[in-house]
């Protein structure tokens, strides 16, 4: 017995010593470690963005809205499942992200209105600060590529967005889960992954905007007021405007079916110029599989189609366009942020 | 016989219809403190931002440590350090932890920029406020972060723009001070621009005057005032005597003024009630107080006044002619 516990002992001791020993080798690997410089500064900006209070404030926001939406799902869902015929939809799960009893909108609504203030919120000031403050042309003197600092910024932000949407889909999944106690079906789990990159490429539109517009103007209260002017003429003046519009150009009473059609797709078209247009018609159609089509639908087309829910392949499909058109918007901001920022002189304050 | 380390040749920059720099050529030499002056909006900081690849020049040629500027700023970058005018530190970080990201950002591991900078930290005397918010700093706490900062990648070059600036005067003399030193222990070469003449002439081995994107003069302080008031007198002499001794008073003080002016250099020599002006070409101090000494007046006072950079900067601004000649 004695023997035992000595070999026993002995043993652990080795254990131990190993473990303590692979420590002090990773960490002393660690302390010697040369990072590229660029994942420095995303380090920071990253540091940065959960340190402060703006983003503090964002996130208590979005928690409350994102808590508050799933109460009222959730108590919608309950009264629905009580009726006997949604007992057997398939994609029951979904409808926590998009049922409400109307008290407030359901979550993806909240997200598309929140959404751009999260982004404005982090992007706004992210050069013209560093101007103001005279780190610029200090972080410009070290041996680093200036694209380093602008990428970096835009790296830093999106992935602490990335994170935040993705905590935050999978606590909604996952207290859903706990009260409902049904579980989600891969497919319906898949497309709430693709609607949560969807809502990050969503912010990130917003997001590369507000840096442009950081870069852009010299203070940050101008880029913050003008970032939000576009942001509520998208979300308001436009939506009047395009009705005026709708309303001045409408066809006769007795127009033939294909004027009608024509009309209804220019109005459709001249509304998706809008992002946050294309960001509602790709969640909808991601989180409610019944949606077959965005525009109209011609009664031949409708024709002996079974009125079932489409697989996330078909969704992906029909939001495709939306898809590439909001990639395309990100993509021409964060372009023209990236050439106005290279061409800056950049000076001390 | 020495090494330039900063070449410029016929540097332009252009803003539009503006010429902010124009034509320049300079070289400054390694080891050498060097002070570029000149009064606001002279070009100086366009000057420097072309030295650091930061903006490019229309025309012209800047070669720092054998690179070229423009084509590879990064490993121009990588030699010299830069404080701007009116430095900028993030506030919500502490002291230490603002130059750690320096370090970072020029690829010391973890291990090694937190050796580098807790040295620096106390190099420049900040130790005891490392661990405080940059936001609490105060001008000259800052400025000194702002060197240390600099000296983090252990440059060849630093180029201090306006480092003085908004200091108070002992605040500035410890940082010159503490500039000199550095420069001598690492053989670290200097730039240093200002409009605040006498501290560069303390702490300065060559000047350069700028004046609207031209270079005017350079070279030594003394160099160029012998230049500038070749024809006047560089040095003056005044020298306080006691008559009263003598029976005829002022009959001595004429023998003295006629012995001084025998002495070679003297340019000129005025004679007042107990006061003699010697104008001459050389420091002859010696001389003149052994004449009157020799003479049997009682010296009471020799003071030597030499032109500064003050008197020099004034030349080139008191306009017309003494411009038209340099330029």
């Amino acid at each position: 017995m004695e023997k035992l516990h000595n070999t026993a002992t002995h043993w652990l001791a080795k254990v131990t010593g190993f473990a303590s020993q692979l420590r002090t080798k990773v960490r002393e690997r660690e302390v010697h470690r040369v990072i590229h410089p660029f994942w420095i500064i995303v380090q920071k900006e990253i540091a940065d963005h959960v340190r402060s209070w703006r983003f503090n404030v964002l996130l208590f926001l979005i928690l409350l809205t994102c808590f508050g939406s799933l109460y009222t799902s959730i108590t919608s869902l309950v009264v629905e499942l009580s009726k006997s015929s949604s007992a057997d939809d398939p994609f029951l799960f979904l409808k926590l992200f998009t049922q409400s009893d109307g008290s407030l909108p359901p979550f993806h609504v909240f997200i598309g209105f929140l959404g751009p203030l999260l982004g404005i919120g982090l992007g706004f000031d992210a050069i013209n600060s560093e101007q103001n403050s005279g780190t610029l042309s200090r972080i410009m003197s070290q041996p680093i590529h200036r694209d380093y600092l602008i990428n970096a910024k835009f790296v830093a932000a999106l992935t602490v967005i990335g994170v935040m949407f993705f905590t935050l889909g999978f606590l909604v999944m996952g207290f859903g889960l706990f009260i409902m106690g049904i579980p989600p079906t891969a497919a319906e789990f898949l497309r709430i992954i693709f609607f949560l990159l969807l809502s990050i490429l969503y912010v990130a539109f917003w997001l590369s905007l507000a840096v442009f517009l950081s870069i852009r103007f010299r203070q940050a209260a101008t880029s913050a007021l003008t970032a939000i002017a576009i942001w509520l003429f998208f979300t308001i003046f436009y939506q009047l405007i395009v009705n005026m519009v709708a309303r001045a150009i409408a066809p006769p009473e007795m127009a033939s079916q294909e004027q009608l059609l024509g009309y209804q797709e220019f109005i459709s078209n001249l509304m998706r110029v809008v992002p946050s247009q294309l960001y509602t018609d790709a969640t909808t159609t991601l989180l409610m599989p019944s949606v077959r089509s965005l525009g109209p639908l011609t009664m031949q087309q409708a024709y002996g189609a079974i009125p079932s829910p489409l697989p996330l392949g078909q969704s992906l499909l029909i939001v495709w366009p939306q898809l590439t058109g909001l990639v395309a918007a990100t993509v021409v901001c964060f372009a023209w942020s990236y050439i106005s920022f290279m061409r800056k002189e950049i000076r001390s304050r | 016989m020495e090494q330039s380390i900063i070449q410029l040749k016929g540097l332009t920059k252009r803003y539009g219809d503006f010429t902010a720099v124009d034509g320049l050529d300079l070289s400054v030499y390694k080891g050498e403190i060097f002070g570029l002056l000149g009064p606001n909006g002279a070009g100086k900081s366009t000057t420097i931002l072309m030295m650091l690849g930061l903006t490019e020049p229309t025309s012209g040629a800047v070669h720092v440590c054998g690179i070229d500027s423009t084509i590879n700023p990064i490993e121009v970058k990588r030699r010299v350090g830069y404080l701007p005018d009116d430095v900028g530190f993030y506030e919500q970080l502490t002291g230490r932890e603002n130059l750690l990201y320096t370090a970072r950002l020029n690829r010391l591991s973890p291990h090694g920029a937190a050796r580098r900078v807790d040295h620096l930290l106390g190099r420049v005397g900040l130790q005891q406020a490392a661990e405080k918010k940059v936001g609490k700093y105060s001008r000259g706490m800052r400025q000194r972060l702002g060197l240390a900062d600099v000296l983090v990648k252990n440059p060849e070059v630093i180029i201090l723009d306006e480092p003085t600036l908004g200091i108070d005067p002992i605040g500035v003399r410890e940082f010159l001070e503490l500039i000199v030193a550095l420069s001598r222990e690492e053989q670290i070469t200097v730039v240093l621009s200002s409009h605040h003449l006498h501290q560069v002439q303390q702490v300065c081995d060559r000047v350069g005057i700028f004046v609207a994107g031209r270079l005017l003069a350079e070279g030594r302080v003394a160099d160029l005032s012998r230049a500038l008031f070749s024809d006047k007198e560089p040095f003056i002499i005044e020298i306080g005597v006691d008559a009263t001794g003598l029976d005829n008073g002022l009959g001595g003080i004429t023998a003295v003024e006629k012995a001084v002016r025998a002495l070679g250099h003297v340019v000129s020599v005025t004679a007042g009630a107990g006061k003699l002006r010697v104008g001459s070409e050389e420091d002859i101090r010696a001389e003149v107080a052994r004449v009157v000494v020799n003479s049997g007046l009682d010296l009471t006072s020799l003071t030597m006044k030499e032109y500064g950079l003050d008197d020099i900067y004034t030349k080139y601004f008191e306009g017309g002619e003494a411009y038209g000649k340099i330029a």
